[in-house]
């Protein structure tokens, strides 16, 4: 049966991440931008909300409720917040899903129980390779199988590395398959060097070396190249929602300006050439949700979701850049300064076709 | 019950007897009707009004999507052939007009004779534009007059672009409804719809249009010299609130246009699934030719080594499943009685911009097959462009998408 609404319980998780978003992550937004530091206080604040913990097993310890759809109306909210602090907020997410899935016993026994700690631990993946020819599906960074232990070689960036994080989980090509590996941050070999991009400056990211970094066989993970493929299906789509809640509130500080904001006399709003840019914003965030909403509902049924991932994240990376693109020039000159929000967010979405396993659901 | 893109089993059941409908029926039928224009689609006509419009009874008695499969609906017979969709023996908009304005016995009145079992095909459809009044539709100029010696009332003026106009004002038993204004200083308040039966004295087909596309549709030209209804044709009531001017905007209190104006969320949602069904007849004809040419798309590529032509198709598909969803969730609103004034209208703009791309790039990557009449492709473009046009605009479309998320009334935002 069709039907649009969220579950009592997926909309009561709104409003609460919301009401959080609200309160917490927009006030500090734009400052973490400027600083390049996730505020501690909002990051273990959103760890109290039990988000992740929420989605890892209950055998482990915790909520038993993984969902991308209900993944995808969280990371929106949070978005809708800030980008860049949604996405440190996930990164937990982003050792603990992979590691619930696909880790040996001893793994999940070393790493979980952290994730679902009193405190806040951050995470990592380490997916992107910085070249303008990087195929998610196809990494350069090799795996080689050395004895009882595996040697990692090549190069990741846009790799979030917040402080007192413990693990970050590299992909790599292990014969010519995708293979994924939980590195510990302070092994042998593995150089982070701290990035400096357009956008997400709130969420510290690194670009790492790895020269013959030796992970224990155990570190591997038991996942297979159709399994890894899913991961990074789900990682899409948890990007693509937090990109269309970062849309909403550039939609939405946009259409607010442009009612007070007035030019001969009147609100600018009151301007077709304003309000049908607004109404095209408003239609376009709407489809893409709803794309973004059927590919995690296929991903949760476990049918083969490759294509409808690919439709929506394409579309969002494509509809938000212009959604923020049309704030800026909403407000016009305003919309260039950093006293307003609309050039954070350009500058948070323009690198969206790269943003790959920056999030997970 | 929670987010869900499961189609139920009533609506699957559906989609697929309206595809087959669409293929045995509608495909082999099209180019002749698009060459023959004006030219009555008897096959089909007479297909529609015998067996058609049962459905697919007794392939199922499970539960449908409502609304949402009235749009499956749409989206699989115009994906046969949009015009002929519109040649259908149906109430069409007329029959939402008496269903959503009209009493009880108005509508048991006039829609009898699309329940009949027997006899001939009959029409229903909806007269509201006018030379010089489209969009603008508190600017007609067709009087409507009581006559208390006979309680009556006269219509005069002349309505244009009435869909299935020909059908409905000539075959006995059908009808047109009709808008027209008691009262040309009150504005919208004084405009009424009135019910005129085909064959109505007065009431003259003066020709049907020539069209870019949809040919086999009967767009009419209809002229109302003293054309006389009884009393109890006007759908809702017939009092004139004069303090309801232009120029307040303000209508909240006018149920008679206001409810006219609602049948657009009803069928904006319905055009939006047309659109797409065209968009969608486009875009797999152009997948299944690249891959006859040995050319398949690749979802799995990296987007800087996707062909230009992946890069078209793969965005096509996005928008058209775009404007789909949005449909969905315009009529599953209806569905849930929820308002969804904002929502038709963003489906409607969505769509019908989607398609109308969709169409022409679809020719374009065709190239000199995509512009030869051989194939259909040239036509569900020219049939496409109507979906950006009709029930709406895009621009008066997007007008009522910006009122509502800026929450101004149509006196700021005109």
């Amino acid at each position: 049966m069709i039907d649009f609404e969220p579950s009592e319980e997926q909309a009561l998780i709104i409003e609460t991440v919301h009401q959080f978003a609200e309160n917490e992550i927009r006030p500090k937004g734009r400052e973490t931008d400027e600083s390049g530091t996730p505020p501690a206080s909002v990051l273990s604040a959103a760890h109290e909300l039990g988000l992740i913990a929420n989605g890892l097993p209950e055998s482990e310890g915790g909520g038993g409720a993984r969902s991308a759809l209900t993944g995808a109306l969280i990371a929106e909210e949070l978005g809708w917040g800030d980008m860049a602090l949604a996405l440190a907020i996930l990164s937990p997410g982003l050792v603990g899903f992979p590691v619930a899935d696909h880790g040996s016993p001893a793994l999940r026994k070393q790493i979980l129980p952290g994730l679902l700690g009193p405190s806040f631990v951050p995470g990592a993946l380490a997916i992107v390779e910085p070249r303008f020819d990087f195929d998610v599906f196809h990494p350069q960074t090799a795996a080689k199988r050395d004895g009882d232990a595996y040697l990692l070689e090549g190069r990741k960036c846009l790799v979030p590395w917040l402080a007192d994080g413990r693990h970050v989980v590299v992909i790599a090509a292990e014969n010519g398959a995708l293979a994924g590996f939980v590195v510990a941050r302070d092994a042998q070999g593995l150089v982070a060097s701290p990035e400096q991009n357009m956008g997400l400056c709130g969420l510290p990211t690194a670009e790492l070396a790895l020269e013959g970094v030796r992970v224990p066989a155990d570190n591997r993970l038991a996942a297979t190249d159709a399994e890894l493929r899913r991961l990074i299906e789900r990682g899409r789509i948890a990007i693509a929602a937090t990109a269309i809640g970062t849309a909403r509130a550039a939609f939405e500080v946009a259409r607010d300006y442009a009612k007070q904001r007035e030019t001969f006399g009147q609100p600018i709003a009151t301007r077709q050439a304003i309000a049908f840019k607004l109404a095209d914003m408003a239609i376009e965030i709407d489809g893409a949700r709803l794309l973004v909403w059927e590919a995690a509902a296929a991903l949760d049924a476990g049918e083969d979701a490759a294509r409808r991932v690919r439709l929506a994240q394409d579309q969002t990376a494509r509809i938000t850049l212009t959604v923020a693109d049309s704030a800026v020039q909403i407000f016009g000159g305003h919309g260039y300064i950093r006293d307003y929000l609309p050039e954070m967010h350009l500058r948070n979405l323009a690198g969206l076709a790269s943003f790959e396993g920056l999030a997970l659901v | 019950m929670p987010i869900s893109f499961e189609l139920s089993e009533g609506s699957q059941v559906a989609q697929s007897h309206y595809r087959q409908v669409a293929l045995d029926q509608m495909r082999p039928i099209s180019r002749r009707y698009d060459l023959a224009e004006h030219q009555l689609p008897r096959e089909w006509v007479d297909y529609w009004w015998n067996e058609g419009r049962w459905g697919p009874k007794g392939k199922t008695a499970a539960a449908n999507d409502g609304f949402v499969t009235i749009c499956l609906q749409a989206e699989q017979l115009c994906w046969g052939d949009a015009g002929l969709y519109l040649r259908m023996p149906t109430p069409a908009l007329g029959g939402s007009a008496v269903s959503a304005a009209g009493t009880k016995e108005q509508q048991a009145k006039f829609m009898a004779g699309f329940r009949e079992v027997a006899g001939q095909p009959i029409w229903g459809a909806m007269a509201i534009t006018e030379p010089q009044a489209g969009s603008d539709a508190a600017a007609i100029e067709t009087t409507a007059e009581f006559d208390p010696a006979t309680e009556e009332w006269i219509l005069n003026g002349t309505k244009i672009f009435c869909t299935a106009g020909e059908g409905a004002s000539t075959a006995a038993g059908g009808f047109v409804v009709v808008w027209a204004t008691l009262d040309k200083s009150a504005g919208r308040a004084a405009i009424k719809s009135f019910v005129v039966p085909a064959g109505t004295q007065g009431m003259q087909l003066i020709g049907c249009e020539k069209k870019l596309g949809i040919r086999a549709s009967d767009t009419a030209t209809l002229r109302f010299d003293d054309c006389r209804v009884p009393k109890d044709h006007l759908l809702g009531r017939a009092e004139v609130k004069k303090h309801d001017s232009n120029k307040t905007g303000d209508s909240s209190r006018d149920k008679g246009f206001k409810g006219a104006m609602a049948t657009f969320d009803a069928s904006r949602p319905i055009v939006a699934a047309m659109a797409t069904g065209v968009g969608r007849a486009a875009l797999e004809f152009l997948i299944e030719e690249l891959a006859r040419q040995g050319i398949r798309i690749r979802y799995d590529t990296p987007p800087r080594e996707r062909t230009a032509i992946e890069r078209d198709v793969i965005e096509m598909e996005a928008e058209l499943q775009a404007a789909r969803l949005l449909t969905w969730r315009a009529a599953w609103m209806m569905n849930k009685g929820k308002a969804n004034n904002l929502e038709a209208s963003m489906a409607k703009a969505k769509a019908g911009l989607a398609v109308t791309k969709i169409t022409q790039k679809a020719v374009q990557i065709l190239g000199p097959v995509g512009y030869s009449k051989k194939l259909l492709v040239e036509k569900w473009m020219r049939d496409a462009k109507i979906n950006d046009i009709y029930e709406g605009t895009q621009q008066i479309n997007q007008l009522i998408v910006a009122r509502r998320i800026l929450d101004y009334s149509s006196a700021l935002l005109r």
